[in-house]
């Protein structure tokens, strides 16, 4: 997997991850992928939901220590 | 426009009250289709805030200006940041405090009724998540019935009514909830009593709970007496307090009955609960006014946010208690009931003391509705 661009939201709490991820997807072409980190459990459910609202696709999600990871692939 | 921070015992004053109001819940549609604030006269509109980033004008007709518009979130965060969208769009709103985590945990005192000799009954409702607690003082002295784990919220209470706390039970090991029982007889150095049927595998000291066990309030002549009433859990165990109330635990609801199955034996206690619901409840003075530990829908409020009713008009209208075939009965409690309460094994592991999660785990293990009953 080819990963564009990597946002690191950890620590930061419901709504910021979801607000950043998005500003930062701007950024990137479609196609393209982000990867985000987060620690906030409420991302675990949001994530999901958003991107099948804005229609990006999760690639790959995995959690290592506590952090999990995202592989956002931009519509 | 200042935006306006609610906390849950504000919300809660809305729902007993019947107040109008308006809450735009921004959790995700499957977490608001689960569990929401529920009152009497609320109307609600559920949009993610993930939707609304780009900005709230779409969603601002669907907004009333003409009643109090609350904001709702999981924990605060998203919340905030769409109260202010709309602050920003002239509307006057507010937001949740804490989010549905503040709402799972508030608890509402409520007075039922006096008991003899200048003796108190109060009914703790939480509302978020459906729990009905009890404290009986007489005297100088109390009694708790089924405590979740927010001990304070108890021990705050006994302090300010100046009484001491001698006596808590729990009508049985619970699955959907944090028991604080012990946690508060530790604390005040009152006796903690469990059901011993539901015990064996606990890992702390209790005092058992039989059948016919009397404790007495105070010098008076106020008696908490319990009957055991197995169903809900091989242990259940009801009370009657000042031979005018039965606190009938996870057995019976309003409009409900209690499941067999939380502990997986649904098929090995459906006859308990026929024989507890339909001969031992029998047998007893119509006039007792049924408190359980629970309720499922706001429509099992009173008018005054309470939750109980007379024995005999549930046995006239509760369907659980009206099913003539006991085939028919045996096939609605063991067959197509609602999903298990959420982390309900885990929270069993932890109301016999194996597990001891921290409070924030204790939370994510309580969040959701209560699922105790077959309705």
């Amino acid at each position: 997997m080819n990963i564009t661009k990597t946002l690191d939201a950890k620590g930061i709490a419901c709504p910021m991850p979801i607000v950043r991820t998005k500003k930062t997807i701007d950024t990137i072409n479609s196609g393209e992928v982000l990867e985000v980190l987060v620690t906030d459990k409420g991302a675990l459910s949001d994530f999901p939901a958003w991107s099948k609202a804005s229609g990006h696709t999760i690639l790959e999600t995995k959690e290592e220590d506590g952090v999990h990871f995202f592989y956002i692939q931009k519509a | 426009m200042v935006v306006k921070t609610w906390k849950a015992a504000d919300v809660a004053r809305y729902v007993i009250d019947n107040k109008e109001l308006f809450i735009l819940d921004v959790r995700n549609e499957d977490a608001f289709e689960d569990w929401k604030i529920d009152g009497h006269k609320f109307e609600y509109l559920n949009i993610p805030y993930f939707e609304l980033l780009d900005g709230v004008e779409e969603i601002l007709p669907k907004i009333p200006t003409d009643k109090d518009v609350l904001v709702v979130c999981a924990k605060e965060g998203s919340s905030i940041m769409v109260a202010e969208m709309l602050s920003d769009a002239g509307r006057n709103v507010g937001y949740l405090a804490g989010g549905m985590k503040s709402w799972s945990t508030y608890l509402e005192p409520i007075k039922v009724g006096d008991l003899n000799g200048g003796g108190e009954l109060y009914q703790f409702v939480r509302l978020g998540k459906g729990c009905l607690s009890y404290m009986a003082i007489s005297e100088g002295e109390a009694a708790i019935i089924d405590a979740v784990r927010f001990t304070e919220v108890f021990t705050k209470f006994a302090e300010e009514k100046g009484v001491e706390i001698k006596h808590v039970f729990d009508t049985h090991l619970h699955a959907d909830h944090i028991s604080g029982g012990r946690h508060i007889a530790a604390a005040t150095g009152a006796t903690y009593y469990l059901p011993p049927k539901d015990a064996e595998e606990v890992v702390f000291d209790f005092t058992a709970l039989e059948d016919g066990l009397t404790v007495q309030l105070g010098s008076s002549q106020i008696e908490v007496g319990a009957l055991y009433s197995p169903g809900h859990t091989i242990g259940s165990t009801s009370f009657v307090i000042d031979a005018k109330y039965l606190l009938t635990g996870d057995i019976l609801f309003i409009d409900s009955i209690g499941r067999p199955d939380l502990a997986g034996l649904a098929e090995d206690w459906v006859g308990d609960l026929r024989e507890t619901l339909y001969k031992r409840y029998r047998e007893l003075v119509a006039d007792l006014v049924v408190l359980p530990a629970h309720f499922m829908i706001i429509e099992e409020l009173n008018e005054d946010g309470t939750v109980a009713k007379r024995l005999g008009d549930l046995f006239a209208e509760n369907h659980g208690l009206n099913v003539e075939d006991e085939a028919v009965f045996r096939k609605m409690v063991t067959d197509g009931l609602p999903p298990q309460p959420n982390a309900y094994q885990e929270i069993r592991q932890v109301n016999m003391g194996k597990i001891t999660p921290d409070d924030e785990e204790q939370t994510e293990m309580e969040i959701g509705p209560n699922r105790c009953a077959v309705r």
